[in-house]
């Protein structure tokens, strides 16, 4: 069975910094992979070369196949690779039904005049896409703050609102950095849930990235530690927590010392 | 009105308005409809889905959601097959669900969602009578294997395909129910003891309709909206049988979180609150205008008190002055309108509030803007609702007069007894409490009250509840606390005082307003204790208290008072689901808090035991300031 993405000896230097370096990782369709690893491991930064934000200097890295490499973000997302941010990035001023409609921009393929006309096609596309916006709204559960301008909204809503962002592309492969961060023990549990529930019901792919190893341990179905760019561990939950070089780059000690 | 039991009076409509709307639910943002004939449908199928997995007459069927068409769909079907929907309060801890459904002999559980599966599936070993629990939405139970699970649309299914073996079947099942024949468990959440589980007939259910139609005008093109627990009687009276005997539509809200929304853009054309939520919505209203723009601001303040003191003059049924006739107008025109619309009364006819007493200010305030808000009054035992203001004859602090087909009298220690076809059958599995509760054909009810000379009900407290100081001096707790109450700033209060030297209150501050009170005056707190402990808030507090005090007599105004550190939970037994204060139990759990109430101390320490949602456990240690009334300007006058 070959992988859904394949990241190959990937490589990314900033200045003298070797943020990753030769990472090779499979991502299987289907399941929920989290990565983990101390500050400055470079979990964000593998993230940013999947959604081609960085492109690697060395390596490559594959969907279903093609590769995304070389290209532009924008290709990358229509290839279905849609990603959430550490801190959140949304339209604060438009409301939340504006920004997930934004999320749908890039299945939309009316051109700027056709869009600009209130009936014909411009208009049965617009009806299409919201209807596919209300079911994230009904999935995740956010009715009441439809109509609410972002910006307004308590911060763990906001990363609710961004995974719907995110979910509006339809995507293969969903990024999550850090979707729990910054949010109280209740929004945490919801996050969760969210994130199992678009596993299961959409098969949706989930790369996640988050420090609170309760919910990692919970919710993966395989976890891969980065230390200092590296890979330094791949596994089930149990087999990463037993191994002692994961320890070692977490507590800075030897494994029972 | 003819004999009929509900699914009767189902299968009524569909024939006679197949094409009228009977049920909408707001989904994905539209209102989606059921005309009668797709309610029809919907209850065929379920009941010989249920009849398929062996459900049968006198079976019982416990249902856990919200308010959705499935759910009433659910109730229906269970009565078509000749059994009983028991409905249980949707956000009710596992130990009490666990009570109803297992006293209930439960043999189906309908549930809404994951979170309602997880409770029962959570209670499954002790829940042993329980051979199938059926779930509406199948969002995140894809994995969920247990082989009491099954979809609604399966069941549904099923009961499709037994009705095209079997045509006829379902119309042989509705035409064997029986007026008489239990159609509804009600718990009545009982602010003393465990739940007990009253049976009402059709004929109750039917009888206390009539009752009010006798009275008021509904139609059949009236809206209603859903949104109360469908566990508390009230909610079955007028969205279950007053929408099947009158035809009318219902409304569900699309979550519980809209309905304030979803209230405006359905417009009802009668609606039932408890007090707590037109508290709520006078809250609502202040403190928008606390942050509206001057011109409103004063628009409000000149004429809000024109249009109380209208209401209050026709209430009295005094003339009008010319000046307040203006003003009223006026009033109407610029103010009452645009806030009737505004909250979604605009084309409300009748508006009742019951279940509990409402506060005068409050129900001043919603008849000020126009809004035709009535006190009911009744009991789950009596099919819900018993007593009405009229029309015309609205007077404060009355309930009104009893339905035309119901007998009010009072006892000599004034506790009201009622007899009517309404009064119920008797409590499930528990001959002793029927027998207390029904005495040669009378309901007791264990209100204390009082006719006044107008022939008007006028409900005192619990009986039980009406105390006096050690002085003798007789106060109702529930009284002093409605006042607290209408304060935008206070969501609960308990008054004490039994046999003590004066009246003392624990408060619930509001957290959502004073909140915003305390940011507005850039007052930086962190927790509701924080908050709840703050100097300023008790100051606060105090104006509110002095307020109340001022209306009420010498001898029973509030003398101390504290601010708790938590708000009072259902789930810690403080109060009912339906928001009743459980005294008896609030009295043992604050003693120590009473205590410091009639003490010298300035404060009292609570320590409390917080369980995380993990299952980690921490007690907790704040100090409880107590401030008397009066204090804060002693000290400034020295």
């Amino acid at each position: 069975m070959s992988a859904l993405v394949e990241i190959r000896d990937v490589s990314k230097a900033f200045g003298g910094v070797q943020a990753v370096s030769r990472v090779s990782l499979d991502v299987q369709e289907g399941e929920i992979l989290s990565i983990i690893g101390p500050n400055g491991a470079g979990k964000t930064t593998l993230l940013n070369c999947i959604s081609s934000v960085f492109h690697p200097e060395k390596g490559t890295i594959r969907l279903d196949g093609h590769e995304l490499t070389r290209l532009s973000p924008p290709r990358v997302a229509a290839l279905g690779v849609a990603r959430t941010f550490q801190n959140i990035a949304l339209f604060r001023g438009m409301t939340v039904v504006d920004n997930l409609m934004l999320g749908r921009h890039i299945h939309m393929k009316n051109g700027v005049l056709r869009s600009m006309l209130y009936w014909g096609p411009g208009r049965r596309e617009e009806v299409a896409h919201r209807r596919v916006v209300e079911d994230i709204i009904d999935f995740l559960e956010i009715e009441a703050i439809r109509k609410r301008p972002v910006g307004s909204l308590p911060y763990g809503l906001q990363k609710r609102v961004e995974l719907g962002r995110a979910l509006a592309l339809h995507p293969k492969v969903l990024l999550l950095d850090e979707p729990m961060g910054g949010t109280n023990h209740e929004e945490k549990e919801d996050m969760a849930r969210f994130v199992l529930d678009v596993n299961d019901e959409w098969g949706t792919t989930i790369i996640l990235i988050e420090h609170d190893m309760g919910v990692v341990m919970d919710i993966s179905r395989r976890v891969v530690v980065l230390d200092l760019g590296e890979k330094i561990a791949e596994g089930t939950p149990a087999e990463v927590k037993a191994n002692p070089q994961v320890v070692k780059a977490y507590l800075g000690t030897k494994a029972g010392a | 009105m003819p004999a009929m039991t509900l699914p009767q009076f189902l299968l009524k409509n569909a024939r006679e308005h197949p094409g009228a709307s009977a049920l909408r639910e707001k989904e994905k943002g539209i209102w989606q409809e059921w005309s009668w004939a797709d309610y029809l449908a919907h209850v065929r199928a379920i009941a010989l889905g249920l009849v398929s997995l062996g459900f049968r007459r006198d079976d019982k069927l416990a249902l856990l959601s919200d308010n959705r068409p499935q759910v009433y769909a659910a109730m229906v079907a269970a009565q078509a097959v000749g059994g009983v929907p028991v409905p249980v309060y949707q956000d009710s801890i596992a130990r009490e669900i666990q009570y109803v459904i297992d006293h209930a002999d439960a043999k189906v559980v309908f549930t809404e969602d994951q979170e309602q599966v997880d409770k029962i599936l959570d209670l499954k070993g002790s829940l042993k009578k329980v051979e199938r629990v059926i779930y509406e939405d199948p969002k995140g139970l894809r994995h969920y294997r247990d082989p009491l699970l099954m979809s609604l649309e399966e069941l549904e299914e099923r009961g499709r395909k037994l009705d095209a073996e079997r045509p006829g079947l379902f119309e042989e099942l509705v035409g064997a129910t029986r007026p008489e024949d239990v159609a509804l468990f009600c718990y009545t959440s009982g602010t003393t003891g465990v739940p007990k589980g009253a049976m009402i007939s059709h004929s109750n259910l039917v009888s206390a309709i009539e009752g009010i139609l006798q009275i008021e005008h509904y139609d059949r093109t009236d809206q209603m909206l859903a949104y109360l627990p469908p566990a508390w009687i009230g909610d079955t009276f007028w969205s279950l049988a007053g929408s099947l005997i009158v035809g009318c539509t219902v409304n569900c809200p699309e979550r519980p979180e809209t309905v304030l929304e979803n209230l405006r853009e359905i417009g009802p054309h009668f609606l039932v609150a408890p007090p707590r939520i037109w508290e709520n919505l006078v809250s609502t209203v202040q403190v928008k205008m606390a942050d509206a723009s001057w011109v409103k601001r004063y628009l409000y303040r000149w004429l809000m008190p024109a249009g109380e003191e209208s209401a209050r003059r026709t209430m009295e049924k005094q003339p009008l002055s010319l000046r307040l006739r203006l003003l009223r107008a006026l009033g109407e025109f610029l103010v009452f309108a645009p806030l009737r619309d505004h909250l979604g009364f605009g084309r409300t006819r009748y508006a009742y509030t019951g279940g509990a007493p409402l506060g005068p200010e409050v129900f001043l305030f919603f008849r000020a803007i126009g809004i035709n808000l009535k006190q009911v009054y009744g009991q789950t035992e009596a099919g819900g609702v018993s007593c009405v203001q009229r029309d015309g004859d609205i007077k404060l602090g009355t309930v009104g007069k009893p339905f035309p087909n119901t007998e009010v009298r009072l006892t000599e220690t004034g506790e009201v007894i009622s007899r009517s076809p309404c009064v119920f059958v008797g409590y499930y599995k528990n001959p002793e409490a029927t027998a207390a509760t029904i005495r040669d054909g009378w309901l007791h009810s264990g209100d204390a009250a009082l006719f006044d000379q107008d022939g008007h009900l006028v409900v005192i407290d619990r009986a039980k509840d009406v105390t006096a100081l050690a002085n003798g001096t007789k106060f109702a707790p529930q009284y002093i606390e409605n006042k607290l109450k209408f304060s935008a700033y206070i969501k609960e209060a308990v008054v004490v005082g039994q046999d003590r030297p004066y009246v003392g209150a624990m408060i619930n501050i509001d957290m959502e307003n004073v909140g915003k009170w305390a940011e507005r005056r850039q007052i930086a707190y962190t927790t509701y204790t924080d908050l709840a402990q703050k100097r300023e808030v008790y100051d606060l507090i105090a104006q509110e208290v002095e307020r109340v005090n001022r209306d009420l007599p010498e001898g029973t105004r509030i003398h101390k008072y504290v601010l708790l550190h938590k708000e009072l939970d259902p789930d810690d037994e403080e109060v009912t689901r339906t928001r009743k204060v459980r005294r008896g139990f609030v009295a043992k759990k604050y003693a120590d808090i009473i205590d410091a109430l009639y003490s010298k101390a300035p404060a009292v320490g609570v320590t409390s035991l917080i369980t995380y949602q993990d299952g980690r456990q921490a007690t907790v240690r704040t100090e409880l300031a107590i401030r008397q009334v009066g204090e804060a300007r002693e000290l400034a006058a020295v």
